[in-house]
């Protein structure tokens, strides 16, 4: 039996503790046995990425730390801290250091969720349903970071009932950019407003944004404009029961 | 650049911005990036991305070995019968060109479309001598006669409509102008005729000199730049020191990147080639060397990849961003990604930190770059210049933001305090919390909320996972009796 270790993110942990649990859910379905190490907090990537850099370092130890002693896999429901432990971490430590050895070694543990149900499990089709218009957003980090670009579609193929379609500008960055949006919010509302005018005109029921930072500008900015396309994160559609 | 010395105040530009620049912005950059795939897609992807490669790594290895290349170049060009200067900064280049233009008694100069001459301020220089200047390149032409500056750096009056153009023509040229593009460009063409044979001097910049021969590569799209460097009796070109490349095998790898970054074509239209002095062309040949600071971003290992830059501008095409202000919000010479690099790099953070931010690091620009600059890198490392410092400068970021995030680092740090803090949150947010939404929130966070709502902290994963494992101990418990 496989076994994973849920890196679950501040947003994931703060905002969205439902796709954590359904995320949980769904690996025990597909035989996985979930460790949960309690010690951890954050990756370091909103210091390392705002020019804090020995901040971010020092919190890229503590990470280490908390998952050092575990086995078997890391699985997180975001792209963006997944690149950042397995591309940044060992870029962070000068090579032939003791730090840099233990960043490559963790590095290769840690998988996103559609990365790990598409490579390690070997698993697309987990049984879904979700008979709805659905399109597809394309995180950056994910796609352009990772080079996870068609593993959410194939899952999403799989699904009963669901029928995906195309939007325009789906591999547009949303606006979220972490600190970006605060330090530039004007900028960053005109992204989303537009990210949200592709999604809406594309006629999807709902859009799929697997990345926490991206799922909550994009459901705000659907909010804000008044529309009622629901923003999901993959593992919610994959754990959609409905009858097709 | 031209005397910048007030910080870039980018917010303020974006805020500003006219919502018809922005429009016309992302019209043409759709079209340009359109074209683009279009012929990187009929190259064939692969044999593309190893071009990218060939020209990152020829680029890479000439700055690495640029004292050799610019001592090679500096022969050549002499040998062949051109004068070389070399100019510390943007006051010593505008030295040597304003010496030039008095010992040749210059009225008037005919331009080809130039970064480098936008970044020292050369025109305004020269208009400062009574000297008249003429910009030949159609979008420079507009831009000049609107007082403008460029807000691309190929396609330099994009942000204008064929309509604006025409009432420009209009009220400036005193000639009957239709927003049709072909009669505007004839109505031009028409008026810079009459300039290029008048023309006492002509000055361009460069896209490419070949250190083998002393060659300088221009290539322009309308053929003004073969006028400007052939007809008037002297040319001067201005070019960065980075501009050099090492043979002619490297300038077919760089001319193939260049042609369909730019403009999606497979070969731009008119490829000049420059080696010193020739037969019926000008009868002096002057190259002056820049280097306003590229020597020292040469230093920072990191940054110097900055240097490699061909000036397409396919980075500011796909970026974002640049599509949601346009090039005047980046305050400086160098708009879009490539000036978030370059304006901080050669006028400091202090006065250009804030453009290392203004990008959400999506990567969509070192995706498209056709020598593969590593951008987001480049604005990380310039991200830490601001905030802590580095061998190259002192930090700019005031003592209470660091505080700030010391404090939230200490928190994050401790897993006890980050579990009392992720506790305090649902606590506190009850007065602003509307079902499932933070409609708004104190300063400094109303900046998000000035767009969207932010989502309430629903969070107790934790709590969640612990009755979970209670729960399967006890189920398991039982099932043990």
């Amino acid at each position: 039996m496989e076994k994973v270790q849920l890196f679950v993110t501040c947003m994931g942990e703060n905002l969205l503790p439902d796709v954590l649990q359904k995320m949980v859910g769904l690996l025990e379905r597909m035989g996985v046995q979930c460790e949960f190490p309690e010690a951890q907090t954050c990756c370091g990537q909103p210091f390392f990425n705002s020019g804090f850099q020995a901040e971010g370092r020092e919190m890229a130890l503590r990470w280490m730390k908390a998952f050092a002693d575990t086995e078997g896999y890391i699985v997180a429901p975001s792209g963006s801290c997944v690149e950042f432990v397995k591309h940044r971490y060992p870029a962070m430590f000068p090579g032939g250091s003791e730090e840099h050895q233990r960043a490559v070694q963790i590095a290769a543990r840690v998988f996103e969720f559609s990365q790990f149900l598409v490579h390690i499990l070997k698993i697309t089709d987990v049984g879904a349903s979700f008979p709805h218009r659905v399109a597809c957003h394309s995180p950056c980090h994910l796609t352009r970071g990772l080079g996870v670009r068609t593993e959410q579609q194939q899952l999403l193929r799989a699904v009963r009932g669901l029928d995906l379609i195309p939007f325009n500008e789906s591999e547009t960055c949303c606006g979220f950019g972490g600190i970006f949006s605060v330090v530039y919010p004007e900028v960053s509302k005109a992204m989303v407003y537009e990210k949200v005018r592709h999604i809406v005109a594309s006629g999807a029921e709902a859009v799929v944004v697997s990345e926490p930072g991206c799922l909550v500008n994009i459901r705000g900015g659907l909010r804000k404009m008044h529309s009622d396309v629901r923003a999901m994160h993959l593992i919610e559609i994959l754990t959609e029961r409905g009858a097709a | 650049m031209k005397e910048i010395t007030e910080k870039i105040d980018f917010r303020e530009n974006a805020r500003t911005a006219s919502p018809a620049i922005v429009a016309a912005t992302q019209k043409s950059t759709r079209t340009a990036l359109q074209k683009r795939a279009e012929v990187v897609t009929e190259f064939g992807e692969e044999r593309w991305q190893r071009l990218r490669r060939a020209g990152h790594d020829l680029r890479l290895h000439t700055m690495i070995h640029l004292d050799r290349y610019l001592s090679q170049l500096e022969e050549k060009v002499i040998a062949a019968g051109g004068q070389v200067h070399w100019a510390t900064d943007a006051e010593e280049a505008k030295k040597i060109v304003l010496d030039l233009a008095s010992r040749h008694d210059v009225r008037n100069v005919v331009k080809v479309k130039s970064m480098v001459t936008e970044e020292i301020d050369l025109n305004h220089a020269l208009e400062e001598r009574g000297i008249r200047v003429y910009e030949t390149d159609l979008g420079e032409f507009i831009v000049q006669l609107a007082g403008q500056r460029p807000s691309h750096i190929t396609a330099p009056a994009l942000h204008m409509t064929k309509e604006e153009i025409a009432a420009l023509f209009r009220e400036k040229l005193q000639v009957d102008a239709r927003p049709i593009p072909a009669e505007l460009t004839e109505l031009a063409r028409q008026r810079l005729r009459r300039e290029f044979l008048n023309a006492d001097m002509g000055i361009s910049g460069g896209n490419f000199l070949v250190a083998e021969t002393g060659t300088l590569i221009l290539v322009t799209n309308e053929g003004n730049g073969r006028m400007c460097t052939s007809l008037p009796p002297v040319h001067v070109a201005v070019v960065g020191i980075e501009k050099v490349i090492p043979d002619w095998e490297s300038a077919a790898v760089m001319l193939r990147l260049l042609a369909r970054s730019v403009s999606g074509s497979k070969i731009t239209a008119y490829n000049t080639f420059i080696t010193g002095v020739r037969e019926g062309g000008p009868k002096e040949f002057h190259l002056v060397l820049l280097d306003n600071g590229r020597s020292r971003i040469l230093a920072d290992k990191v940054a110097r990849e900055a240097l490699l830059c061909i000036r397409c501008g396919v980075c500011m095409n796909t970026c974002p961003v640049y599509n949601q202000v346009g090039g005047y919000a980046y305050g400086a010479v160098y708009p879009g990604p490539i000036g978030s690099m370059l304006t901080p790099l050669l006028m400091g953070t202090r006065i250009a930190g804030g453009l290392p931010f203004a990008s959400t690091l999506c990567g969509a620009c070192a995706e498209l770059c056709p020598v593969m600059i590593p951008i987001p890198e480049i604005l990380l490392h310039l991200r830490r210049r601001f905030v802590e410092g580095d061998e190259f400068e002192a930090p700019s970021l005031t003592w209470a933001w660091k505080s700030v995030a010391k404090a939230v680092r200490f928190v994050l740090g401790s897993p006890s305090l980050y579990r009392l803090g992720s506790r305090l949150t649902r606590t506190f947010q009850a007065p602003l919390r509307r079902g499932d939404w933070l409609p708004s929130l104190p300063p400094p966070l109303n900046r998000w909320t000035l767009a969207r709502p932010f989502p309430a902290f629903k969070g107790d994963f934790r709590g969640w996972w612990k009755d979970r494992k209670r729960e399967e101990k006890s189920k398991g418990g039982k099932f043990n009796e």
